[in-house]
């Protein structure tokens, strides 16, 4: 029941225990136990709403930043990774496999807000060999969800 | 010359579907919920488009041979074999068609004529009956009864028997009412169809949509295999409506004559279709599971709501309907229905658009999002709450 109450969320946080209870023909009572518990051992991170901020009218940049750095003895990424995640411009932050080490998500204001971020507090880091930032221009589809035209039910109104 | 004077008398007096009226009126609102879609509001899985796609890129734009491509055929017998234990040979006892609903019109044409008898359990999906007039057969309809869950009792079918009865046209799962027949329904049945000259066309085109049990079908009898016409098709299952692609399996002797009609009434079914149905049948299993994950949930949040606003029903197994009673409203269904949309901008369909015996139902279908159906649902409730006073 868990994974299913955990699909649910995944895609509409907002549904209430007694919803999710009906949908998933399970009792009330066991669903919000449920919930607690994957709360509780951290499972469920967090609720937030998926936002288009362009739509709203606010200017918001994003970019994927590609770090290569140089591990250090004893501790791997690990560090400089902690070091680069605690800024609360970075969204995101991954090790991964391939050409480069880290990949960095940053969201700020402007182009030049994130640009000084990069140049300021990341590039200097002592272990980071180097950076490439990619600029978001635009959003098709996040967390599953298509951005830009609002999805229309196109369907004829048919005999059967 | 007059040109009505012109026209077949069964065809002009066969009435239009009487779903259409409340169509126009939704038309031109905003905001409304049409629960009256009988079709997935799902598009078709990506990877079955892209299969379609990549036919057309490749010039795949010419007949196939009339029954369909040898290769859907087989993995249309092999998806029979493998998920129902049904046997076809892919070569004499398989058409594909356009949809299952030339299907259910071939299948009445080279069975029945003037002054033989089609039994249509009701409520049912609106064509049977239309099809049936076409040929100028009569259809008798047998009512069934919601405290059987819409399902048809031996005894009801024994009793609309006459030596003129040709014909049993069931469809299960069911559209209008969501309901199953299990294997234990059928076994009835068989008894009492087993030594009689009547065929079976069985329209099972909404097996893969079931949310309890295992699919039954008549054609799985021995004794019932080669009086059983099974027609079946992509549009609920694969979420293919638009592409028109079904299929009908039976007899070499009934399908000889199927094939006759289709050959020069049809050629063949669409080829980029043809090809996207075989990618369907083939990987489609995950998106089939998916969408029907998914339905469920629906299934249960809609039956849950309309029972909590006072509108009883039957919890139904298959299909994407639901199908309350709404006599508690002090409504006819027609009445219930427009009412509805009229005054809170919800479409459900009155049951007697399915058959008589309908009245006093409404169908809602949950082919449509969570949040829809959420807010249909309050919306109804708000409505309950003014008929009930
Ligand atoms: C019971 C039933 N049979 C057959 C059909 C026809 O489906 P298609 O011709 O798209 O295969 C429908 C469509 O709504 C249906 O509900």
């Amino acid at each position: 029941m868990k994974l299913e109450i955990l699909s649910l969320l995944e895609k509409n946080s907002r549904m209430t225990d007694a919803e999710m209870a009906t949908i998933l023909a399970a009792d009330a009572g066991a669903v919000a136990s449920a919930v607690h518990e994957l709360e509780a051992d951290g499972v469920i991170r967090g609720y937030n709403a998926l936002i288009d901020w362009e739509k709203f009218g606010q200017e918001m940049v994003t970019a994927y930043i590609e770090v290569r750095v140089t591990p250090q003895r004893g501790q791997g990424f690990d560090k400089v990774a902690e070091r680069i995640y605690q800024f609360p411009q970075v969204q995101a932050c991954n090790l991964m496999s391939g050409g480069f080490d880290l990949f960095v998500v940053v969201e700020g204001r402007t182009m030049k807000e994130v640009a000084l971020f990069v140049a300021e507090k990341l590039a200097p880091i002592d272990s980071v060999l180097s950076t490439a930032t990619h600029f978001v221009l635009r959003k098709y589809k996040d967390r599953g969800v298509l951005f830009g035209q609002q999805h229309k039910d196109e369907r004829e109104a048919v005999v059967l | 010359m007059n040109l009505k004077d012109m026209l077949r008398r069964n065809v002009v007096d066969t009435p239009p579907s009487g779903i259409r009226k409340y169509f126009d009126l939704i038309n031109e609102m905003k905001d409304a919920i049409s629960l009256g879609i009988g079709e997935p509001d799902f598009e078709t899985p990506w990877s079955v488009r892209e299969e379609g796609i990549w036919s057309l890129e490749k010039g795949k734009t010419h007949y196939s041979s009339n029954a369909g491509s040898v290769e859907l055929r087989q993995e249309i017998c092999r998806y029979l074999k493998s998920r129902f234990s049904l046997q076809y040979d892919p070569v004499h006892e398989v058409l594909v068609t356009v949809g299952g609903s030339e299907a259910i019109d071939l299948a009445l044409r080279v069975l029945v004529g003037p002054g033989d008898e089609v039994l249509i359990p009701e409520p049912c999906y609106v064509a049977y009956k239309g099809c049936t007039l076409f040929t100028g057969a009569t259809p008798v309809p047998i009512p069934l009864k919601a405290e059987n869950r819409f399902r048809l009792q031996p005894e009801e079918l024994l009793a609309a028997i006459t030596p003129r009865t040709k014909v049993l046209l069931l469809g299960y799962p069911n559209n209008p009412t969501g309901a199953t027949m299990d294997r234990e329904d059928y076994v009835r049945l068989v008894d009492v169809l087993k030594d009689r000259d009547i065929i079976v066309i069985s329209d099972e085109i909404y097996a893969e949509l079931l949310y309890q049990g295992k699919h039954a079908s008549l054609a799985e009898f021995p004794e019932m295999r080669d009086r059983t016409v099974l027609v079946s098709g992509f549009s609920k299952t694969f979420a293919m409506t638009g592409w028109r692609i079904g299929y009908v399996c039976c007899h070499p002797d009934l399908m000889e004559q199927m094939k006759k009609i289709h050959q020069f009434a049809i050629m063949c079914s669409p080829t980029t279709a043809q090809y996207a149905a075989v990618e369907a049948l083939k990987n489609g299993r995950p998106d089939v599971e998916r969408m029907v994950a998914e339905y469920n949930r629906r299934r249960r949040l809609m039956v849950d709501g309309f029972r909590k606003v006072g509108l009883d029903c039957f919890e139904p197994y298959g299909a994407f309907y639901v199908f309350p009673d709404v006599r508690k409203s002090g409504l006819n269904s027609d009445q219930f229905c427009e009412r509805l949309l009229l005054e809170e901008k919800v479409l459900m369909v009155p049951g007697t658009a399915f058959g008589d015996c309908g009245e006093g139902f409404a169908r809602a279908t949950y082919a449509t999002s969570l949040e829809n159906i959420r807010e249909a649902l309050f919306r109804i409730g708000r409505f309950m709450e003014k008929m009930l006073g």
